[in-house]
């Protein structure tokens, strides 16, 4: 499986590309949809209290057992401050398998797989809702759908997420 | 990983190979310098010479297959030369031991260009190495010395005859002839004759000879040249006998020595063992000028190289995802286990009993996968016989390297993470700990230092020592640094803790700074790795006496037995290793100073005490400390007492990297998975109480 995803690595540069790379994966928080490339998708999960890892910041909610492997969990809604953190049992987890490590993040929920060709997909403006627009890679157009399509790899990685010692690398 | 060499034979692209060849060259050049390093040039066991040639030889027949020209050239020089020493045509000395280490050397950074594309060795380094080497195979180089030593020497006498139709007088000249090698040999001309005749007798024809008598004056023993001479004559007609022993006129310690260069091969082992007893220390002399070389009886038939028969090699991820896999299965046998324990014993006997034997093998399974990654500890010790040659050599020091328990196994993570530490503590005893020649003698000790590397199972650990008798660390020195560096230390303070000041970052009681060490980076990063490893570092020492400094390891990386904790909703473990005790503290045994905190008195002692629901900023369910309990921690910082809501049980935990995915987190070691499939989280209890002791300071 690693060896499938740093292949794919190589071949995706984040965002617009040739083939496979322009599949995305969407899910909503809140009110808006975002899209994500898919090969950065491990699987999708229903959510299970993680266990809380001392004095982290509020959205790691924690780590859980993944067969074997302790993932880390990141609630999106609280980090970008969009929508209720509720967790019910329509909670999804999408792990995430970015940068060589393993990670799971919390949605409202998940859409469908989408393939964009090169001209639906637009570039953001600069004006960011929640989030630095450095993670923002363009703006996806399917029928009425607006997505916003993100680098998934690279906001996981950043500094501000916690999840890596140290800045992006 | 292909350097674009000449490797094409066949059209088959052999750069695939080449790793393989690196590792294995490498590998015959460690076995290769450990056995020079190991060699005695006085008694070399012929198998250990022949596995040294053999390792020139391999590593020559790969480079050659590969087109690597110059590393092929050298070990050919090497290969040349070591062959004529094991076939007893040239002498054994230290130069030319030092010669092969050397060269050793070089072909280690050849193959490590090669491997890394870096700068590889000049050729004129190559070339002036294979001229050095070539310098040996000059005859001249060979056994001259052996006529330079007074020896002792028997006189024998051999009295060949009585000669007939198949024994001719004259077919005797040709054994005499012979029998030179072993020393000279005069004839005893009957009276008759002409007086003192050396060499044949010129009128044999003219008289029927009825024996005819020679003396010899030999170093080899008279039972040595009768089996000598069996070979030649027929036993029957020669009779030996002997005149004169030999006056142990010999040395102690013989110099190198070297193999009569000019002798020519007998094709004889002779047994140097059967001498007279009233001369051991001919023994020696005797053994040297034997042209051949004992047999030791398999003393040294060096494990690692006797194994290549039966070892396979196999990728460390390998074994480390089979590992893994046996974690999981210890693991999920724990949750059946926790799960059967539901259920009514009596009704699901068997299933009981299966789960029973699960347990057992599951048990078996992981011990047996845990010892795939146990190596014996030679494989540290192997580096430091040259790294003390080297050191001490450098500082004009006289050294002796003692190992102890060098097939203790170690876990081969560890093993690599060890040898760092180990140099850094033997250079320091080097550089340090050990006086010179002259100081020692002065101060009455043995002129020669001892080092000793020791390392011993104990309990779930292992320990390895590293100790020196040299002049030890010196109490008031230290202090007087630590004081002029403005640390909080007093004249009332132990010597456990004295000794552990040395630990500190920049400390260095060296006055002078040389490139071995005292730029006092080396003590903290030690102690900080062997923590990071789990294990923990002890200091003896004695003025003039010596230093022992001992480092504890737990035995694997990754299984831990630990005392389950709760708080509130959340399991913790704790490594059993640093549990001392845990109680129920009474109201009267709790007080608090200073308003800084709690502290607990404990059999007199008081003890700090921090809530663990604190540290990882939970809520506990206990607040009244009655009513909870009180693990008391220990660890290098001191004791601590860690206040949880309960004690849950005592596990065998497998240890998950939280790294892997997440960050290092504060007061966590790591994690691991319990029997209900949640994750719980394994107290780092050094940093707890580090929490505590600088909340603490000790008083200046």
């Amino acid at each position: 499986m690693m060896l499938q995803q740093n292949e794919a690595k190589a071949a995706a540069p984040a965002g617009v590309a040739a083939g496979q790379a322009n599949e995305f994966l969407t899910f909503r928080l809140g009110t808006e949809e975002y899209g994500i490339e898919i090969l950065k998708v491990q699987e999708i999960r229903s959510y299970e209290t993680p266990t809380t890892i001392a004095n982290s910041p509020s959205f790691i909610k924690g780590v859980v057992n993944l067969r074997g492997t302790i993932v880390p969990i990141v609630d999106m809604r609280i980090k970008f401050n969009v929508g209720s953190a509720e967790y019910n049992a329509f909670t999804v987890v999408i792990i995430l398998n970015v940068a060589g490590r393993v990670v799971g993040m919390v949605v409202d929920s998940v859409s469908d797989v989408i393939t964009l060709a090169g001209e639906q997909i637009r570039p953001s403006p600069d004006f960011s809702a929640s989030f630095d627009t450095q993670y923002i890679t363009g703006l996806g157009t399917v029928e009425q759908r607006m997505l916003i399509l993100i680098d998934i790899e690279k906001l996981m990685m950043s500094a501000d997420m916690a999840l890596v010692d140290g800045a992006v690398h | 990983m292909s350097r674009g060499d000449e490797a094409a034979s066949g059209g088959v692209d052999l750069s695939q190979f080449h790793q393989v060849f690196f590792d294995e060259a490498l590998e015959h050049l460690g076995g290769m310098e450990a056995l020079l390093l190991n060699l005695d040039t006085a008694t070399a066991d012929s198998e250990e010479l022949n596995a040294i040639f053999r390792a020139a030889h391999s590593i020559k027949g790969g480079a050659a297959t590969f087109g690597f020209k110059d590393i092929t050239d050298l070990t050919h020089e090497m290969e040349t030369v070591f062959d004529r020493v094991r076939n007893n045509q040239m002498a054994l000395s230290t130069d030319l031991v030092n010669a092969f280490l050397a060269s050793g050397d070089t072909l280690k950074s050849m193959l490590a260009a090669r491997r890394d594309g870096g700068e590889s060795v000049s050729a004129e380094a190559v070339k002036a190495l294979c001229v050095r080497l070539r310098a040996f195979l000059e005859p001249a180089a060979g056994g001259s010395a052996a006529a330079a030593r007074p020896v002792a020497r028997n006189v024998l006498e051999l009295v060949f005859g009585p000669f007939d139709k198949s024994f001719s007088p004259e077919s005797v000249d040709g054994i005499v002839a012979d029998l030179k090698d072993f020393g000279k040999v005069e004839e005893i001309v009957a009276a008759e004759a002409k007086p003192k005749g050396k060499g044949k007798s010129k009128s044999a024809k003219a008289k029927p000879v009825k024996e005819r008598r020679f003396r010899i004056v030999t170093e080899v023993s008279e039972s040595d040249l009768t089996d000598a001479i069996t070979f030649m004559a027929d036993p029957k007609r020669v009779k030996v006998s002997l005149v004169e022993a030999a006056a142990p006129a010999a040395e102690a310690a013989p110099a190198p020595q070297p193999q009569a260069g000019e002798d020519k091969e007998f094709g004889l082992f002779v047994e140097a063992s059967s001498l007279p007893a009233n001369q051991p220390a001919s023994a020696a002399e005797a053994k040297a000028d034997a042209k051949v070389i004992e047999l030791k009886a398999g003393a040294k038939s060096g494990g690692a190289q006797a194994s290549d028969a039966t070892s396979i090699r196999v990728s460390v991820p390998k074994v480390d995802q089979l590992i893994n896999l046996v974690g999981e299965l210890v693991i999920t046998q724990a949750m059946l286990a926790q799960t059967a324990s539901k259920s009514d014993p009596v009704l699901y006997e068997a299933l009981f009993n299966g789960l029973a034997t699960l347990q057992r093998n599951t048990r078996d399974l992981q011990e047996a996968a845990m010892s795939i990654r146990m190596m014996p500890m030679s494989f540290a010790f192997s580096r430091f016989p040259r790294v003390v040659r080297d050191v001490a050599a450098k500082l004009g020091k006289e050294v002796d390297l003692h190992t102890i328990g060098e097939g203790t196994e170690l876990d081969k993570g560890l093993i690599e993470r060890i040898v760092d530490p180990l140099t850094h503590l033997v250079r320091n005893s080097l550089d340090h700990g050990l006086e010179s020649p002259e100081e020692r003698v002065a101060k009455g000790k043995v002129r020669k230092g001892t080092i000793t590397l020791r390392a011993y199972h104990q309990g779930g650990a292992i320990v390895i020592e590293v100790s020196d008798d040299g002049r030890g660390l010196r109490r008031d020195k230290i202090l007087s640094k630590a004081k002029e560096r403005g640390m909080a230390v007093s004249d009332s303070m132990t010597d456990q803790e004295i000794w552990s000041l040395i630990f500190e970052a920049g400390f260095s009681t060296a006055d002078v700074v040389t490139d071995v060490s005292g730029r006092g980076v080396g003590m903290d990063v030690v102690r900080r790795n062997i923590q990071e490893m789990g294990g923990r570092v002890e200091i003896e020492s004695t003025a003039d006496v010596g230093t022992r400094i001992s480092i504890k390891l737990p035995l694997t990386l990754a299984i831990l037995d630990g005392m389950s904790v709760r708080v509130g909703r959340e399991i913790f473990i704790i490594p059993l290793g640093y549990i001392s005790e845990s109680l129920q503290p009474k109201a009267e045994a709790m007080s608090t100073i200073a308003g800084k905190g709690n502290v607990v008195s404990v059999r007199g002692d008081y003890l700090p005490v921090v809530s663990l629901a604190d540290i990882v900023g939970i809520e506990g369910d206990v607040q009244n400390y009655q009513q909870g309990i009180l693990v008391i921690l220990e660890s290098e910082g001191g004791k601590t007492a860690l206040f949880v809501d309960d004690l849950v049980g005592q596990h065998q935990v497998v240890i998950k990297s939280l790294e892997s995915n997440y960050r290092k987190v504060a007061g966590v070691s790591g994690a691991t998975i319990m029997g209900d499939g949640r994750v719980a989280m394994i107290l780092d209890v050094a940093h707890v109480v580090g929490l505590t002791h600088s909340r603490f300071p000790k008083a200046a």
